[in-house]
């Protein structure tokens, strides 16, 4: 069965902080960490913000993008984050409460460090194509910390993406053409229960976690659809910073105009399971009917999710009814101090 | 209807009384009334009280406080109206001498607010305002009145000055009340510099959280005049009562108190006065605001004007039409159940000539005007000297 | 306080911006009621409001009730959508408070209202941000 995005949509936090604020308070040498991690700054959640507000924002944005899609038709809705706002109690069900998806439907949320977005994306799109739901939303969203003082506060941020999936041909944006994972056991980034900040394996996270997987699952996926970096008008990696997806990109025989589009964490910072679907919002505001779109997506632990798409004759007809992406990275952006950036991200011990 | 006249008032100091008990502070201004009135025996207790529940953990007044003064089996009854309890309670003890039912009411009015802590207090007063709609968001009721501030300042150009005027007057005449909260010389540049609460409004903006009790005895004129011992007969000629939306988002006009116009209206009628007649008033300045908008609800000024006026030095104790003389929530306190009681007490030592060094010459004609919330209900009395 | 229960029956409210439509004169109550204040009617059809209208008036919170201290300031104000229903909101993003103003045009948003401490219930809600012009 055919199986595609039929609405699609992003939300960004208005508030960002730059790199040398961050590195200012820790004694860092903020240019030469500017270059290492290619990151200029990062989004930054307000204190009223979190994975369910930002991915109901993102859904609203993909149903205004849908046609028409009767939030009571949704018979799925899927959500990874490796931040929601309870331990205990979905952030699904607040979300499909919010767009009036209840209550016939299944609803999951799901975790997998960066690559639960992706995650919820594969089995929304898996249901459809199954004849299991007539639409079913995939979400990524996420307001992760870093530890302060840690490498990862400077790209630690926040964002949301949302997909609805479906298999009506009048409406499908970008057709699934197919999907390909590849993931093991590899502990590069983790962190344990009721501890506030993740831990990583520093070096040992880049080559035997990030490359390899992103590589495989890449490579694994154009060799099941036979077809080379060169068919592709854009590519999405995971952007944990600003280099390692270009990296990975390039050593995959990517070019830079292929890359571009979808590359947003200098800007952005990295936004965890938003990340790469994030970054396929960004590509989608901008692509043309016929694009063939490479989605590889990382999550430490370790996996990466691959698709392919095929944007639609449908595309330049959504566009523009929703929020874009870029401007909402771009525009309106209110920065930060970091005694505000710590009070907002709850750094500071309060009252009981 | 038979006329009803006050016989005997009392107050309690207001201020952070730590060692004093709600029931013991009640108590205090119930039989300091009761012996100003020169009776022993009632036929109804009425007490205004906004939330003992919340304050002190303590329902069911009407009961614990009648056995307090050793009157077990008499009738009583605790209204509330947020912080126009105190004016309800006069309202119905009125009604009850008016309509034949009982000749002698003590009407008094408490409130223990320093048990809990700010925040606690804070979120006591809040359920003055819609819970769902309004204290859900983190509104406070200083920014309820900011809000209504603002609308006032733009629509009719009412300036920050002019609101510090309210506190200046109010404070000045709070120093000539030794049972005033705070005796406390304050200026237009101490009140625009103190903490910002609520844009616009600041601390000498709003009145304090306080302990206190007031009372009064009403009776039947034909008792009042027996016992009156050559003092004047206060009557209270008229009674109105009124409500207005809750929620800000429901009043139909922001720049007016719908509730206290409405009130003011069916009180002049009653006593068939008007505005003009009025020599000196309490109005309920929980913030200074109010006070403005207070007094143009009750027709003393029009519409937007009452910031000029006060500028103008027209509701001081010299001026036209002497406003809050006791002086005000403001400085008096705010003991949010005895303030509507409190102001009665006021106005009838106003017109019994009893008022010291704040007594307005030649006043025969009072009126006093209580409010709760940010104008959700109202209650006005006229009295006058017969 | 605000139990689970007494939030949650407010979810079509505060998650949907669900209103009531007066079948005898049109108005529109926000949260709906049982009688209609403007014609006395009893019966109504469900809407839904709009999430675009303008700042009424407004004021900024500085000393907070408890459970807003990590909002503080904040910034609350009375807005009317575009079909007239006006409701109390937080403005949310307000980098500076002096940029606010009566008449402003805003967007309401999903967001955090309030959270009951660290270990509470989170009530959500809508709040409103600045509209692009």
């Amino acid at each position: 069965m055919l199986v595609g995005i039929v609405g699609y949509g992003a939300f960004i936090p208005r508030r960002r902080i730059k790199l040398e604020e961050i590195a200012k308070v820790w004694g860092a040498d903020a240019p030469s960490y500017r270059r290492g991690l290619q990151l200029n700054e990062k989004s930054v959640p307000g204190a009223d913000e979190d994975t369910v507000t930002m991915s109901v924002e993102a859904t609203r944005n993909a149903l205004s993008r849908s046609g028409g899609v009767d939030p009571s038709e949704i018979g799925a809705l899927y959500i990874g984050s490796e931040s929601h706002p309870y331990a205990v109690k979905p952030s699904g069900t607040i979300v499909a409460e919010a767009i009036g998806a209840v209550p016939a439907l299944h609803v999951a949320d799901l975790e997998f460090a960066c690559k639960a977005g992706t995650e919820s994306m594969f089995l929304a799109q898996s249901l459809v194509k199954a004849g299991e739901v007539t639409y079913a939303v995939g979400i990524g969203a996420d307001t992760s910390q870093g530890a302060p003082g840690d490498a990862l506060e400077y790209s630690a941020a926040a964002g949301a993406a949302a997909y609805i999936f479906g298999s009506d041909e009048s409406r499908i944006v970008a057709e699934v053409v197919d999907t390909y994972s590849w993931t093991t056991d590899t502990p590069d980034f983790w962190r344990r229960e009721y501890m506030h900040y993740p831990r990583h394996g520093s070096r040992f996270t880049g080559e035997p976690a990030y490359f390899r997987h992103s590589m495989s699952s890449a490579r694994g996926m154009m060799e099941k659809v036979g077809l080379e970096p060169k068919d592709f008008a854009h590519a999405i990696f995971h952007q944990p910073n600003g280099k390692f997806p270009m990296r990975v990109g390039k050593k995959l025989g990517f070019t830079d105009a292929q890359l571009e589009t979808g590359w947003l964490s200098p800007w952005l910072g990295n936004t965890y399971s938003g990340a790469s679907p994030i970054g396929l919002t960004a590509v989608l505001d901008i692509a043309s009917p016929g694009d063939l779109v490479l989605l590889t997506s990382f999550g430490s632990g370790a996996g990466s999710d691959s698709f392919v798409f095929r944007v639609t004759g449908r595309v330049a007809e959504v566009q523009n009814l929703a929020p874009k992406t870029r401007p909402q990275l771009d525009e309106n952006k209110i920065y930060l101090e970091y005694g505000a950036y710590a009070k907002l991200r709850g750094k500071i011990r309060m009252a009981e | 209807m038979r006329d009803v006249a006050i016989i005997g008032t009392a107050v309690t100091s207001f201020g952070e009384l730590w060692e004093t008990s709600l029931r013991s502070l009640w108590a205090e201004a119930a039989l300091a009334a009761l012996t100003d009135a020169g009776v022993d025996s009632v036929d109804l207790i009425t007490i205004g009280c906004m939330s003992s529940g919340l304050f002190t953990g303590q329902e069911h007044l009407a009961s614990l406080l009648t056995d307090e003064l050793g009157m077990a089996g008499v009738p009583a009854a605790r209204v509330e109206s947020a912080c126009a309890s105190g004016g309800l309670a006069v309202r119905v003890g009125f009604a009850e001498i008016a309509a034949g039912l009982a000749e002698t009411v003590l009407v008094t009015g408490v409130e223990k607010m320093t048990d809990v802590d700010g925040a606690a207090a804070t979120y006591a007063l809040g359920t003055a305002a819609d819970s769902e709609t309004e204290g859900f968001h983190g509104v406070t009721f200083p920014g309820l009145y900011a809000m209504l501030a603002r609308i006032h300042m733009q629509r009719y150009g009412t300036t920050r000055e002019q609101l510090a005027q309210v506190a200046v007057k109010n404070h000045a005449n709070g120093l000539l009340n030794r049972h005033a909260q705070y005796h406390l010389n304050v200026t237009v540049e101490s009140v625009l510099a103190s903490t910002l609460v609520a844009d616009p409004l600041r601390l000498l903006d709003c009145s304090p959280v306080t302990d206190g009790a007031a009372a009064i005895v009403l009776t039947t004129v034909e008792r009042a005049r027996e016992l009156a011992a050559g003092r004047p007969v206060v009557v209270i000629k008229g009674s109105g009562l009124a409500t207005d939306s809750i929620s800000l988002a429901n009043r139909r006009e922001l720049a007016e108190l719908r509730a206290v116009r409405l009130a003011g209206e069916r009180a002049y009628t009653m006593a068939g006065r008007s505005p003009d007649d009025i020599h000196v008033a309490e109005v309920h300045d929980c913030f200074t605001i109010a006070e403005i908008m207070a007094t143009e609800a009750l027709g003393f000024f029009e519409p937007g004007s009452g910031g000029p006026a006060v500028e103008k030095g027209l509701t001081s104790l010299e001026g036209r039409i002497p406003v809050n003389p006791s002086g005000g929530l403001k400085s008096k306190g705010h003991p949010v159940g005895a303030t509507g009681v409190a102001q009665m007490v006021e106005i009838t030592k106003q017109l019994r000539g009893e008022a010291g060094q704040r007594q307005i010459e030649g006043a025969k004609i009072g009126l006093a005007q209580n409010m709760g919330g940010s104008g959700g209900s109202s209650v006005v009395h006229i009295m006058e000297v017969v | 306080m605000f139990s689970p229960a007494r939030v949650w029956r407010e979810f079509p409210q505060r998650y949907r911006l669900e209103a009531a439509k007066c079948e005898s004169c049109g108005a529109i109550l926000y949260p709906p009621r049982l009688v209609c204040p403007s014609c006395g009617g009893r019966s109504f059809t469900d809407v839904v409001l709009p999430r675009d209208g303008k700042v009424v008036t407004y004021t900024v919170i500085r000393v907070p009730p408890a459970g807003f201290t990590e909002q503080t300031p904040l910034p609350i104000a009375l807005v009317e959508l575009v079909n007239g229903v006006r409701l109390m909101v937080q403005i949310a993003d307000v980098e500076d408070p002096e940029t606010l103003e009566i008449g402003m045009p805003v967007r309401l948003e999903f967001r955090r209202v309030a959270w009951d401490g660290e270990a509470g219930v989170i009530f959500y809600g809508h709040k409103a941000v600045r509209a692009s012009a």
